[in-house]
């Protein structure tokens, strides 16, 4: 298969690409989203093949018009861009094979196709900064990916949502504006947008502190779009107000492919030139993950709203995954990584239970949930799983990235005990928030219409399953991820002097 | 004379201030929208001053040209994206605009946030 | 059939089991008994079947799969292990009968929901006996809490909820909190976690962390309620009594002292723990449990609570025995384990076959009640008598061991800690023994009762003879157990 093989990487962006307009197009009913799942389903086995190719040992590299690099555009793709594109493709498929009713219900037929059209936006958007090994490129990419995923999220019928947007699109052009402003100044001081080029020129570069300011700008502005903690102000009203479909997928990656270019810059680009830049890093972003764990779980543990007391445990969690890198050290990173590709299963899970539910209850306040579990014991069930999984019982795929970031914090000396500490007390955070939902919606007396509820969609369930017991299948065989993970966390830090 | 000669990134970093400024301190999401602008416009700025080569002329090639200094025509070629990307986010920051003021009746973030705690 | 088999199907026996369980609910409630009886009786089949292979010195075990790189879940039936799961199973059969009789004669509610979270909690049990290392263990014990909270919640009103919180809270939290960060330290030092004859710990950790670690996974394992971790168990109550029954003797509290035991012995080793002198709180901490609980026993007016407390108390007596690190407390610790659980289950019985009978929980209550349910409260007697450990009763052969342990440690402490609470115990048993035989029946008229329902007596009869058996049958169980510490008694390292 060389001959398809060689394009695999530009065909993973191509394809969304060449779709999202054609989707327009396609106004009967249904249509549009079978297209898109069908692409999106395309999408994913693409990125199936990609790792494959990449298990075997090689990284695929591919020059976009024959031009070769540093000229030219070139794409890379090895075991970090093929982690992050299995959980794109993944979460994106899901969730338009559950979303159908849901989406449905949320968004009038005729302007479906446009929303259709910008999820596959946004799909080829994120993809697009996975494969790219271009600073500019990604540049792009992000900001394709991220106007559409201000469409999408604007497209619900809760009005709060554009308010929320409006913050999301304010927060996240600062980012973009932010990164951009640190790519320009690395470009100035060295000549190129190739990464791998500026790695090598940095080094004739006679004054460093222009990089080291592009390197501060690089790294808040992805931090923001990365909800970073204490920038995180725009996810929570985001998560909470867009369609529920749509949750599901920006949920499960949308801030982890910005986490991804963070690291790439920081590990390839400048942790080996700037001297002491590792303790920077650590100094920096410990603390920020240290706060975002106690306080996303702190705010989860007082919410009232189902899906916005998630979306802070998100914050929480994305502070697992930074505190796992900032440890800069192959378990730490490992854990890190393996963590991202567990919490968009875990998260995934959840907030495809929540579609679910949210199909048949008034709202999603605490008040209005009372009983409704009992009603519905199949999608309580997935509920449950992603939440003992987002916990990290063992057995669970949450487990296995605890267990590496406990052992990675172990190697810390005495530092390391007390991130162990912070790790438990966030998980046992976590057991409280999840608890709260378990109790409200299992153990008090139904209200409202909440004892009549029926069941959701045998299609919808089937996935939602699928996707609990994904949880259940890499807590007990996650030689797949953790290879990618392990081999990822090898190859960012040999770039380090 | 150092910091005079470099004034060019003085403007770059006031405008990009004053932008900030607007973004964080006014209510009006209009006006926020400005801020936003005038913040990408001054990153703009940057790109191109830094393509001007000194005694460059215009990228462009023509027969006979011999020994002729050109400014960069890479960072020109990425404002122009950039431009694009920025124009597209006003234009969807300015349609949220439209549909707040439809469903809100007001785009004052303060009085929004009034009618979204009733 | 072989070892490997009769292992792996002694964990996928039960699941099954509980599978069946819910569709037979479906169907009819006989059935679904039945499902459950036949399933019990399986167990018992498989588990006990591997009993001959363990007696000849034999130690089978089965790989199931690795799910990192060192980490494995893995099976390995020994002494210890072969013990608690051959209890587990047979005293499962035992319950169920009972629990037929209990959950009709109070026509409780959700009975398909609990017969199958009792399977799926045998399920877990055999699991942590079974298991060849720490993480399979963690695993099956973290399965453990949550299959029985469901079982605990039973009742479902607000005050239940709030106890069954109380339970979930207190052991999640230890086992993530402290177990989990033991589990991983000691992985991480010792660069395996298999339990090991002789430990594993012994050149990888030494001074102060040794007793930091045995800490965290004493207080880890809150199943063992080892004072201050104690406080689910009293919380426990509010369930249904066939699941206080489980809890007691069967599958919970046995899973903790299992735990701190197989630890004791298999990770940390007897010897290298001895010479540790950071070790040494653990045997206080254990005593002052003994005499605290009995302690707050003595105040308890519902019976159920009092219960508790001496269930805690006597879990105590496991660890202290345990923690005195000579070889014939550790088979007394094993031996305790099986007399408690006989004689517990016993009480407990008799206190649910009072309570369907004539909704009676206080001790107030019981007066006379000896002579309206007199197999009843003799079986309680004899599970009383069993606890404060006089003979003929089980309770009697441990602590003869646990004494001889203490003589060969020359731990005159633990001498004492035991006759202090032995006659604690008799302070708050034998006033129950005599109100109930010796005083005047108060009753209210109108609600005169005769015995609890058949099955729940036929059980408790069951259970009742084996404590008195015990007494006289003990060889075999002394010999399993005593292969625990063979090589150390015979003074090879």
């Amino acid at each position: 298969m060389t001959g398809i093989e060689a394009h695999l990487p530009v065909l993973q962006v191509v394809v969304p690409l060449l779709m999202a307009p054609l989707v327009i197009l396609l106004q009967p009913r249904g249509l549009a989203w079978a297209a898109t799942t069908a692409t999106s389903l395309m999408a994913f086995l693409v990125a199936v093949q990609l790792t494959i190719v990449v298990l075997g040992g090689q990284e695929l590299y591919y020059e976009l018009g024959g031009w070769s690099a540093p000229y030219g555009i070139a794409l890379n793709v090895d075991s970090f861009s093929a982690l992050l594109l299995l959980i794109l493709t993944g979460a994106s498929t899901l969730a338009l094979l559950a979303g159908k009713v849901s989406i449905d219900t949320q968004i009038e037929a005729p302007r479906q196709p446009l929303f259709y059209s910008a999820w596959l936006l946004v799909l080829a958007g994120l993809a697009g900064i996975l494969v790219a090994a271009d600073a500019f490129n990604i540049f792009v990419f992000m900001e394709i990916s991220s106007l559409a995923s201000y469409v999408l999220v604007a497209g619900g019928p809760d009005r709060r949502a554009l308010p929320a947007v409006f913050k999301y699109l304010v927060m996240g052009t600062i980012g973009a504006t932010f990164y951009l402003i640190g790519v320009g100044l690395v470009y100035m001081m060295t000549g190129t947008l190739n990464l791998l080029d500026m790695e090598a020129r940095i080094h004739e570069v006679a004054d460093l502190k222009p990089i080291l300011v592009a390197a501060g700008f690089i790294t808040v502005g992805l931090a923001l779009k990365a909800a970073v903690f204490p920038l995180h102000m725009w996810l929570p009203g985001a998560y909470t107000y867009a369609p529920h479909a749509v949750t599901v997928f920006l949920a499960a990656c949308a801030t982890k492919v910005s986490l991804y270019v963070l690291l790439r810059f920081d590990f390839v680009v400048f942790q080996q030139n700037l001297v002491g830049h590792d303790i920077q890093f650590a100094a920096f972003l410990m603390p920020l993950a240290v706060l975002a764990i106690l306080v996303g779980s702190a705010v989860a543990m007082f919410e009232t709203n189902l899906k916005r007391l998630l979306a802070y445990s998100s914050v929480a969690q994305i502070g697992y995954i930074l505190l796992g890198t900032s440890m800069v050290s192959v378990l730490g990173l490992t854990a890190s990584l393996l963590h991202m590709f567990n919490h968009a299963l875990a998260k995934g899970t959840l907030f495809l239970a929540v579609m679910c539910l949210a199909l048949r209850v008034t709202d999603l306040n605490f008040s209005h949930l009372a009983g409704a579990a009992r009603q519905m014991p199949w999608t309580f069930g997935a509920l449950m799983l992603g939440g003992l999984s987002l916990i990290g019982i063992p057995g669970t795929a949450g487990f296995i990235s605890k267990w590496y970031l406990i052992s990675a914090a172990l190697d810390e000396g005495l530092l390391g005990i007390a991130l162990i500490a912070v790790i438990v007390i966030g998980s046992l955070m976590a057991v409280v928030y999840i608890w709260r939902i378990v109790e409200t919606t299992w153990f008090k007396p139904a209200v409202d219409g909440n004892a009549t509820l029926s069941e959701a969609p045998l299609p919808m369930l089937l996935v939602t399953w699928f996707c609990a017991l994904a949880n259940l299948w890499f807590g007990l065989a996650p030689s797949l991820p953790l290879r990618l993970s392990g081999t990822a966390a090898e190859s960012l830090l040999q770039h380090l002097p | 004379m150092e910091l005079l000669g470099l004034y060019h990134y003085w403007v770059f970093v006031v405008l990009m201030m004053i932008g900030f400024y607007a973004i964080v301190a006014k209510v009006n999401l209009v006006k926020r929208l400005i801020g936003l602008s005038l913040f990408q416009s001054a990153v703009f700025l940057l790109y191109i001053t830094m393509s001007k080569v000194t005694g460059g002329t215009a990228p462009i090639l023509q027969d006979g040209m011999v020994d002729q200094v050109f400014s960069n025509p890479l960072p020109q070629v990425l404002i122009l994206t950039a431009i694009v990307v920025g124009i597209s986010t006003t234009a969807l920051g300015l349609g949220i605009v439209v549909r707040i003021k439809e469903e809100y009746g007001t785009i004052e973030e303060h009085e929004i946030q009034e009618i979204n705690q009733r | 059939m072989s070892a490997e088999t009769a292992i792996l199907l002694s964990l996928g026996v039960p699941v099954a089991g509980a599978i069946l369980i819910a569709l037979a609910g479906r169907i009819s409630p006989n059935l679904r008994e039945a499902a459950t009886l036949v399933t019990a009786a399986s167990l018992i089949a498989c588990v006990w079947s591997l009993l001959p292979e363990i007696y000849a010195g034999g130690r089978p075990g089965v790989q199931v799969s690795e799910i990192l790189p060192g980490i494995h879940i893995a099976f390995q039936v020994e002494p210890l292990g072969m013990m608690f799961a051959a209890l587990a199973s047979g005293l499962w059969l035992i319950n169920s009968i009972y629990s037929i009789g209990y959950m009709r004669g109070n026509r409780e509610q959700n009975q398909t929901r609990f017969y199958v979270m009792f399977a799926v909690s045998l399920t877990a049990t055999i699991g942590i006996a079974f298991s060849a290392n720490l993480f399979t263990l963690f695993l099956f014990y973290e399965m453990l809490t949550l299959s029985t909270y469901p079982l605990v919640a039973h009742k479902g009103d607000e005050k239940t909820i709030r106890s069954a919180r109380v339970y979930l809270g207190i052991l999640i939290t230890a086992s993530i909190g402290l177990f989990l960060p033991a589990i991983i330290w000691t992985y991480s030092v010792a660069g395996t976690g298999d339990f090991t004859p002789g430990g594993i710990l012994q050149g990888h950790i030494e001074g102060p962390l040794v007793g930091l670690l045995l800490g965290l996974f004493v207080f880890g394992a809150a199943k063992a309620a080892v004072m201050p971790v104690h406080r689910w168990l009293p919380a426990a109550m509010v369930a249904p009594t066939p699941v206080s029954a489980l809890l007691h003797a069967v599958a919970v509290v046995k899973a903790g002292v299992f735990t701190i035991t197989k630890v004791i012995v298999y990770i940390f080793g007897i010897d290298f723990l001895f010479a540790e002198p950071s070790s040494g709180w653990l045997f206080y901490a254990s005593a002052f449990t003994i005499i605290a609980a009995s302690a707050v026993a003595l105040r308890q007016q519902n019976l159920k609570r009092l219960l508790a407390y001496s269930t805690i108390a006597q879990l105590s007596y496991v660890v202290m025995a345990a923690a005195v690190l000579k070889p014939l407390a550790e088979v007394g610790a094993a031996i305790h384990m099986l007399a408690h659980a006989f004689g517990k289950i016993t009480l407990f019985f008799a206190a649910g076959a009072i309570y369907t009978a004539s909704k009676k929980t206080e001790l107030s209550q019981l007066r006379g009640i000896g002579r309206r349910m007199p197999i009843t409260m003799t079986a309680f007697t004899i599970g009383a008598l069993s606890m404060i450990g006089v003979p003929p009763t089980a309770g009697f052969v441990s602590k003869w061991y646990i004494l001889a342990g203490a003589f060969q440690a020359d731990n005159y402490a633990a001498l004492a800690t035991i006759i202090l609470s032995t006659a604690l115990n008799a302070a708050y048993f034998l006033p129950i023994i005599y109100l109930a035989w010796f005083e005047k029946d108060n009753t209210p008229a109108g609600k005169e009762h005769g015995e609890a329902p058949f099955a729940a007596v036929l059980a408790l009869v069951i259970t009742a003879a084996l404590t008195l058996g015990f007494f006289v049958f003990n060889a075999p169980a002394v010999e399993l157990e005593s292969q625990l510490v063979k090589p150390l008694m015979q003074g090879q390292p």
